[in-house]
Order: C-alpha cells, then structure tokens, then sequence
C-alpha cells in the first residue's frame, strides 16, 4: 500500500527527519494562500500513487503565491499514468546544493533489509543503479538489531558523502530505518535527499509503501489507503478473499492457487490469445465462490470467453461441478464458458458437466485452446 | 532414502484449528506420525485422539516429535515459529499465508543461527510419497519413486505430481517451498538437497516469476549437479508491476522475469518446459540420456 508524499513526509517528521515546511491544498485559491504562509519560493507538487511526477509535468516551483495559484491550476486535474491529480502538496523550495539518494527495501536473496546511500540523489537513480551500481553504497542490518550506527557510518563513508553532512547523514539513516521498521514498510526512501548550500541537510521528497500483510497491525497507515478507479476490481475481489488483476486481454480466467492460474495465462498465450485477468479464487470453489468470481471477470467489457480452471485437491471436483451448474443455470453468462477440472473426482465432475451449457476440457492446454478459438470467434448475434 | 521427512518423522501440529484439525486427520489417514499439537491452555487434553501440550517444547519433551507443521494464523505465526525453532526442531513446514515481511526476515535472521530447517511459508509443505505427508497437498496425486521435487507453488504442484505421476514417474521427496519473498527454504537450498540426496535420480524443478531463486539454482546445478533436471517458469505471460497472487511473484524492473530464469536454465543445460503438460516428456528424454 502506498501512502501520499505529504503523508510520508509527516512520518519522516515524526521521527526526527528534517523536512521542508510544507501544506497541502486542493483548490487553487488553498495553493496560493499556502504559499502565502510560507512566504518564499514554493514547489507546488502533484500528490498521485505514481513515480515519474517530474516529466510529467506534476511538479512547478512558484516564486510567489500568485505563481503558485497558477502552478496548481494547471496540475490540479492533470493525469499523470491514467491518475488524475486530487492536491497538491505546496513545499518551501529548498536551496539546493547537492542531491543524495537513501533508501531501504527487501533484499530477497539475502534475507535482509537493505540500506542504499548514494551521492548521485535524484530522478535517474534507477539509470545510475544499473549503469553504475559502484556509485549507490548499500549495507543490510539485522532486522534483529536494526541499523547500528557504525554500519550507517561505513555507508557513509562508502558513498563518499562529504563532512560537514557526514553525522547528519547518518543520524537520518537511522531515523529512516526505524521508520521503515516501525511503518512494516517494503520501501521507504528519500529521493532526493537535499544538501541546501547553508550545509543544512532536507527530505525533497519521500516514499513509503506498506506491507499489505502487516495492515492489521498498523491501523493508522491503513486508514490512508485509496483506491484508483482501476484498482476497484481489483480492491473487490480482495475483500472477497480473491487475489485479482486486470490485464488487457479479452480470456477471463478464473482458477484455483496462483501458480496454476500464472500458467493458465501462459497456456492462453501459448494458444494464440491474452488473457483479460488473473484470477486466483484460492481454496475451494464452492458455488458462491464461483459466482462471485464470475461476476467479476464478467464486469470486463473486453472479455470474450472466460476459462474456469480447477484443480481438485481437497476440494472434490464433482463439488466444483455442482458449483460452477448452480450459477450457470441462476445466471447463464454471456460469453462462452470453457471448464478443465482435474484432480480429485474430476472424472465425477466432468460427467456432472456433460450437456449443460458450456465446454468442458480434460487438459489445461486443450481448455486454453478452446476458449482462445471462442473468444475469436466472430460476435454472436 | 529421502530428504527431509520419511516414515520415522514424528510431527507436531501448531494451530489446531479447523484447518490444522482437518489436515492433522489427513496426514495420520496417510500414515504420518502425529504425535501431538499444541494449544496453550488445553496441555493434557486431546483432539480426535491427538495429545495437546501448552508449549512446543513440552510436546518436544513428551513425545520425541521431530517436525512441526504450523497452520497458526498470520498475526501470530512468528511467534509459532520462533517457538519451534526455540525448541530445537528439525523440520518446521509452515502452511500459513500472509506473514508480514518484517516477521519473516526476523524469522530467517533467527535461522541463520539456529539447527532448523524451515519449509515455507505460505506453501503446500513436503512430502515422501509412501512414508510420509507434512502439508496440505491431496496425497493420491504423489506416488513413490525418484523424481525430486521442488516447487513454489501449492495447486500447480498437485497439478505437476498428478501429470508425473500419471506418467510413471514417482517421486523421491516434493518440496512446496512457498510463494512468499522471504521464506525458509528457497529453492536453490531445497534443490542441493535433492541433489545431494541418493534416492532422487532426477529434479523437476517448478518456478515462478520474481526474485532470483530460479537463476540461483541454476547456477548452483551447473557447478554442482549430479542428476538430470528439468525445469518449468509458471508467469511467463506477466506483465511487469504486477503481483501475481504470490506476494513473492512480481516482476520488479529488469528483476525476476521469466526470460532471465529460463536463460538461466538454458545455459545450464537444463532443458525448461513451456507447458507443465511437457515436463513428463522432457524428464524421460534427460533420464535416457
């Protein structure tokens, strides 16, 4: 879950980390006033779940609150990556001197968190991680002990970070460690880290996205959640237990276990088609469960056929069958339907399925076959 | 022979709820020693016919058990964990999904100290087909033999064993390592034990996009393998960004893309099944080899 700049930033100032004083404002009119306040040059910053605010356009520094009135009519209502923009956060613009990169994230391979400290701070870090790895420094504390401070202290000597900013810098990266650890964060990162020319040391901007799992624990951050509007879909297949995401394909999918509907997609590919979504309805498939899944690949314009794929583990396949027969005679669907059942008492469920209104496939890659030549089919009438 | 758990496995099961009641009856109808379950407070009693203990060492204590199963819900799973890790056991195979990151890597820190070998979470478990089941998979997919087995997934692997199977290929031990991106044993560790292990003739290997485990293995199997394997990308069709229900399979940048491991088991010799309707084929060309 991804939380706003001006969200993050609280966080970071909560925990001690400098920021640039800053309001946030929805209208024109709260733009300017907010400037007003500030009284100096602002940067007026689009607030979007999106990275790349920068080129698009999102972010204009105003040197007065007339300037800055102009900046946020101009962002406010923009879209930026099909978001459209609701506030914007209004920021004294710092006097910059240097630009630093921090960061802390999940290295898989090791197990650990790591810390990424880097001199070469702004909007190509991305390019400078894969052009020049030598130039970020990274550690990984234990997530038993947290960042201690002579592993900061070594990453900034690492990143060649200058003197006078040296204690700052590590002083930061430790309060940003507990963020990361306290927020349940995947990523937490101040980019660019601001070195203004008094020598003093800022957040220009901040990131932080939390572990969906550890929402349970962390009550306030999840009261931040937003939902996009093409995330809906999406944000209703989870609160039924669901795991779902659109693609742009025109087969609607629907399977048991993400592994198996992962390769579902690839056998959809594999035949010559695309899939419109992933949908993994986890254990069991009971009628409602069926129903409500199909309701939900359906409420796709784009798709032409949907394959229901299903392994029977514990779940008996004659069950499934009886399921997926229950909802297609209540509400017939009104594309083609192509079922596979395997596993346990799939043969029971394939006989179930015999002469109702749908087709039925012993393999996976035979169903994929099926649905990809339906949903080419030419409309019906 | 087989690799982490045989017919002499004594297991207990953390979290006796309706899932780990359910599965606990599953795996004793299989012939898996189910020596007790632990359930603080209920120490002494019994559910259908199993000891409960209040603590996993007490259960340790009493009843020589040797692996755990933990189905404790996410909240509390760390605690499960580092409990049976705490007790010394084995083989601790964790079912539970949606375990908080930060609980996982506290987890693996503590592990990398500890005698415990733990299998997930967020996975099927393991299974020696003929001696022995800790997890949640429907047995009668699995069938004894020499096919060693590793796999993130859970209904992909019934899936895969039921093709195997079907085929005439058996299998030595599978391994649901876990969909998760921290877990206990990935699966370049789980494929050294099959490597390594005298009863598995042959790997399968199956993976999914994200991380780096797949390319991992790989390279380990080109230095080191000792037995023909073969090798399966399930999200080979997904689009970066997207987390494909697996929190751990997520194309992220250049990172974890379904080409790189399968370049990656190309350049190991390692031939890689577009279907997992191929992968019976291509085991018995590299067994005949």
């Amino acid at each position: 879950m991804k939380v706003h700049e001006y969200q993050a930033k609280q966080i970071l100032q909560r925990a001690g980390i400098p920021i640039p004083d800053g309001r946030l404002a929805t209208t024109p009119d709260e733009a300017e006033s907010a400037a007003k306040a500030i009284g100096a040059s602002v940067a007026v910053k689009a607030q979007v779940h999106a990275g790349g605010r920068g080129k698009a356009g999102g972010i204009k520094v105003a040197k007065s609150p007339s300037d800055a009135k102009a900046a946020a009519t101009a962002i406010l209502g923009m879209e930026i990556k099909g978001l459209r923009v609701g506030k914007v956060y209004v920021e004294r613009a710092a006097d910059v001197a240097s630009e630093l990169y921090l960061g802390i994230t999940l290295d898989r391979d090791r197990r650990r968190p790591v810390v990424m400290l880097s001199t070469v701070g702004g909007m190509e870090i991305e390019e400078v991680a894969v052009a020049s790895p030598n130039k970020i420094a990274r550690g990984w504390p234990s997530p038993l002990l947290g960042l201690l401070a002579f592993e900061a202290r070594a990453l900034v000597f690492a990143a060649g970070v200058a003197e006078a900013q040296r204690e700052t810098v590590v002083d930061i990266a430790r309060r940003l460690y507990r963020v990361y650890a306290e927020t349940d964060a995947n990523l937490v990162e101040i980019n660019p880290l601001f070195v203004q020319k008094d020598g003093s040391v800022l957040a220009g901007d901040a990131k932080l996205d939390v572990d969906d799992n550890a929402l349970f624990r962390q009550a306030d951050l999840a009261k931040l959640k937003e939902v996009s509007p093409d995330e809906e879909a999406e944000e209703r297949a989870r609160a039924l237990g669901f795991s779902f995401v659109q693609l742009d394909g025109d087969v609607g999918i629907i399977g048991n276990g993400a592994g198996l509907v992962m390769a579902t997609l690839d056998a959809v590919r594999n035949a010559g088609g695309r899939a419109a979504n992933f949908l993994d309805v986890g254990g069991g498939a009971k009628e409602a469960v069926v129903k409500a899944a199909l309701e939900i690949v359906l409420s796709n314009p784009r798709v032409r056929s949907v394959m229901i794929n299903i392994f029977g583990g514990i779940t008996r396949g004659d069950e499934v069958a009886k399921g997926i027969l229950a909802v297609i005679e209540k509400h017939p669907p009104s594309v083609p339907l192509v079922v596979r059942l395997s596993g346990t008492e799939a043969e029971a469920g394939r006989r179930l399925l015999e002469g109702a209104a749908l087709e039925s496939r012993a393999t996976m890659d035979e169903a994929a076959a099926e649905a990809v030549r339906l949903a080419q089919e030419p409309a019906r009438a | 022979m087989s690799v982490l758990l045989d017919r002499n496995t004594r297991v207990i099961v953390q979290g006796m709820g309706r899932e780990g009641r359910f599965h606990a009856d599953r795996m004793k109808e299989y012939g898996t020693k189910v020596v007790g379950g632990t359930k603080p407070g209920a120490g002494g009693t019994f559910i259908d016919g199993i000891p409960m203990f209040d603590t996993v060492a007490s259960a340790v204590e009493e009843t020589g058990a040797n692996a755990s199963i933990v189905f404790v819900p996410a909240p509390a799973a760390m605690d499960a964990l580092l409990e049976a890790i705490d007790a010394q056991i084995e083989l601790v195979i964790a079912i539970t999904e949606g375990i908080p990151v930060a609980d996982m890597l506290k987890v693996a820190a503590v592990l990398e100290t500890a005698a415990t070998t733990l299998v997930g979470p967020n996975g099927p478990g393991a299974i020696t087909p003929g001696q022995s089941k800790i997890g949640i998979m429907p047995a009668e997919n699995f069938s004894p033999g020499g096919v060693g087995f590793v796999s993130r997934s859970g209904t992909l692997t019934y899936e895969i064993a039921d093709l195997l199977t079907r085929a005439g290929l058996g299998q030595s031990t599978c391994i649901g390592v876990g969909g998760d991106p921290v877990i206990g044993l990935p699966t370049p560790d789980a494929v050294r034990l099959l490597n390594e292990d005298p009863a598995t003739e042959a790997i399968v290997i199956v993976g999914e996009i994200g991380g780096s485990a797949e390319e991992r293995a790989a390279e380990y199997l080109r230095a080191e393998g000792k037995k023909p394997a073969v090798a399966f990308i399930a999200g080979r069709s997904a689009p970066p960004g997207k987390r494909m229900g697996h929190a751990g399979a997520i194309v992220s940048g250049n990172q974890g893309t379904a080409e790189s491991k399968v370049r990656g088991f190309e350049e190991a010799g390692i031939p890689v099944a577009s279907a997992p309707s191929d992968i019976p084929r291509l085991l018995k060309e590299v067994l005949h080899h």
